[in-house]
């Protein structure tokens, strides 16, 4: 990765987390936080390794995208609308009656969304299903997912591990947004997910764990992923609940909060000030 | 008896899932989008063939139903028509949400299959007795529920399942049945099936055990002077409202009977076009609010008044209340 375009990367990524705390805001009421710690691992997939077209959103050759965490859509949204799959004007539609932009990510609704989900536990099983239909049909599209860990307690997420691995489906890379929190506290007070990698590898899955909101580990990460032949890869994201967001980084009260306009003001000024130390 | 059916040629007995298994053989050597899954369970739902013929299009995802499903819902988003099947049992209580959200809220093409329903499960006892998956079912938006009655219906029924754009939920008795109807007989998803035509009342049967002792029932009424016209209601959702509005306006009582709970199954969905549309009296044969439990079959069927004994002894009453309507 040249500088240049690690420098854009970032660039992106403060566009999306404006665009997340725009959308939100006109709301005034989102899941924040988990939206804002996936930012890049949305980035670095939808601006560097996803091979789709806004143009043309049901390709059947198109790699895929399922956001097991479904709860997390208002940052795919603002991805999508800056891919241009659909007009950003419509982000502020979030969650209204009628809209296209539902909380929770549904692929009957929203161009681009590749799966619908919101159910923990679902979403994984629904992504080894893609990956077996592709291998099934030749088909060369990848199937990329990203799980949260909150979404590793439910028991579907092992059930899916297990069978993506039975099928060695090397043409699926998962990733965990692994923020520590989840909507009753930090993961150690409400379920303990220690040695997190230890388990995907016991899984049988290729693991690797980086910091997740680094582009260029998140790059080898999937480089590596990419390479891999035999075995569908899980990248552990270290990742900060509500990173970047002036207001609430890391508590984990903000999974599901009210943004008022004062705060999305204050939040954008920052990430404002962080694009002008990017240059 | 009048039949308004062709009988069969011969009457000995199918195993049902083994319809069912080279029927999706056959029809995914012609489709390339048929892809079967199973839950351990191939043996027992009669799947075994097709794993032989189709190794590259067959998934075994052991025991985990769930995963079965959402499976299922994911191949079916790449254009695949898959067809997972374990037990009733399973099939609707374990994989509820998965089914409801994966596969029919994201308005997915899954075709699953439960075997072994009510009383069927039998020996496998009140953990693995299903009287509530129609129940279930039932309440899910747009679903087809289908429960054939012998191995010519199931042979014509299942075709129309897999190319109807949408989810369904095949419930599949298993073991051998004798055929009710010739193989020249037709059968329309959606449209019940009146196997005998009788003035008196009219007798709404669904799935494999019940349609036998529905017919049995309607020889011992005729044999009392009482016709019963015997429907065969292989489709559950959408129920055929405009045959149930005909019957009761033609017979003036109906008495359903199913192998599951007399609540939210069949009699219910049939009580719903009466209340609203032509209102008789009705009786509903079926399990009185209780769980399942242990035995044969034969057993079973007595335990929870699942024979053409107990269809007489509840058509007899319901003649009663015909001429003597309440309030009269």
């Amino acid at each position: 990765m040249t500088t240049d375009e690690l420098r854009d990367l970032k660039r992106k990524a403060i566009e999306i987390r404006r665009l997340t705390i725009d959308e939100i805001a006109h709301l005034g009421i989102g899941h924040v936080g988990g939206s804002v710690s996936i930012v890049e691992i949305l980035t670095i997939l939808y601006y560097r390794h996803l091979r789709n077209n806004p143009g043309n959103p049901k390709d059947p050759m198109r790699d895929k995208f399922v956001m097991s965490k479904g709860h997390a859509g208002p940052a795919l949204y603002a991805v999508l609308a800056d891919r241009g799959f659909f007009p950003r004007e419509m982000l502020h539609t979030l969650n209204q009656g009628g809209t296209s932009l539902p909380s929770h990510c549904d692929m009957n609704r929203t161009p681009g969304i590749d799966m619908t989900t919101g159910s923990l536990g679902q979403g994984l099983s629904a992504a080894v299903g893609i990956a077996l239909g592709h291998r099934i049909q030749n088909l060369p599209g990848r199937v990329f997912s990203l799980i949260g860990d909150g979404d590793t307690n439910e028991g579907q997420t092992w059930e899916a591990a297990m069978s993506a691995a039975m099928y060695g489906l090397s043409n699926l890379i998962a990733f965990t947004d692994y923020n520590k929190m989840q909507i009753d506290g930090h993961i150690d007070d409400v379920m303990k997910t220690d040695h997190l990698a230890d388990r995907w590898t016991s899984f049988g899955w290729f693991t690797q764990q980086i910091d997740g909101h680094d582009f260029e580990a998140l790059d080898s990460a999937i480089q590596a992923a990419l390479q891999e032949p035999n075995r569908p890869s899980m990248i552990i994201a270290d990742t900060i609940k509500g990173r970047g967001v002036s207001f609430c980084e890391g508590d984990f009260k903000n999974h599901n909060m009210p943004i008022t306009a004062e705060l999305a003001k204050e939040a954008i000024a920052a990430l404002d000030k962080e694009e002008e130390a990017l240059v | 008896m009048n039949y308004a059916i062709t009988r069969p040629e011969g009457t000995d007995p199918v195993e049902m899932r083994a319809v069912y298994g080279s029927l999706l053989a056959d029809m995914a050597a012609k489709d390339e989008r048929i892809v079967v899954l199973d839950a351990d369970l191939m043996r027992a739902n009669g799947t075994f063939d097709y794993r032989e013929r189709f190794r590259d299009r067959w998934i075994d995802v052991g025991v985990a139903e769930a995963n079965m499903v959402g499976v299922a819902a994911g191949l079916s988003t790449t254009g695949m028509i898959p067809f997972p099947a374990t037990f009733t049992c399973f099939a609707a209580r374990r994989t509820f949400d998965q089914f409801f959200i994966s596969a029919n809220y994201a308005r997915q093409n899954v075709k699953l299959t439960g075997t072994d329903p009510g009383v069927a499960a039998a020996f496998n006892g009140g953990t693995h007795m299903s009287f509530e998956d129609i129940g279930l079912m039932r309440t899910i938006p747009g679903l087809y529920i289908c429960e054939p009655s012998d191995p010519v219906s199931l042979r014509k029924l299942i075709p129309q399942i897999t190319y109807r754009q949408g989810s369904s939920y095949l419930r599949l008795h298993r073991k051998a049945i004798a055929p009710i109807y010739s193989e020249s007989e037709e059968f329309e998803l959606g449209k019940g099936k009146v196997i005998v035509e009788g003035r008196d009342l009219t007798i709404i049967a669904t799935g494999a055990i019940m349609v036998a002792e529905a017919l049995k029932a309607a020889e011992a009424l005729s044999a009392r002077g009482v016709n019963a016209t015997v429907v065969d209601m292989h489709t559950v959702k959408p129920i055929d409202e405009a045959l149930v509005i005909d019957l009761a306006k033609k017979t003036g009582a109906i008495l359903t009977c199913e192998n599951h709970q007399v609540r939210n199954g069949l009699g219910s969905a049939v009580a719903e076009v009466l209340t609203e549309h032509a209102p008789v009296p009705q009786i509903r044969v079926g399990i009185k609010d209780e769980f399942g439990e242990v035995g044969t079959q034969e057993y079973l069927q007595q335990r929870f008044g699942l024979t053409a004994d107990n269809l007489v002894a509840e058509a007899q009453k319901l003649m009663a209340r015909k001429v003597q309507p309440v309030g009269a």
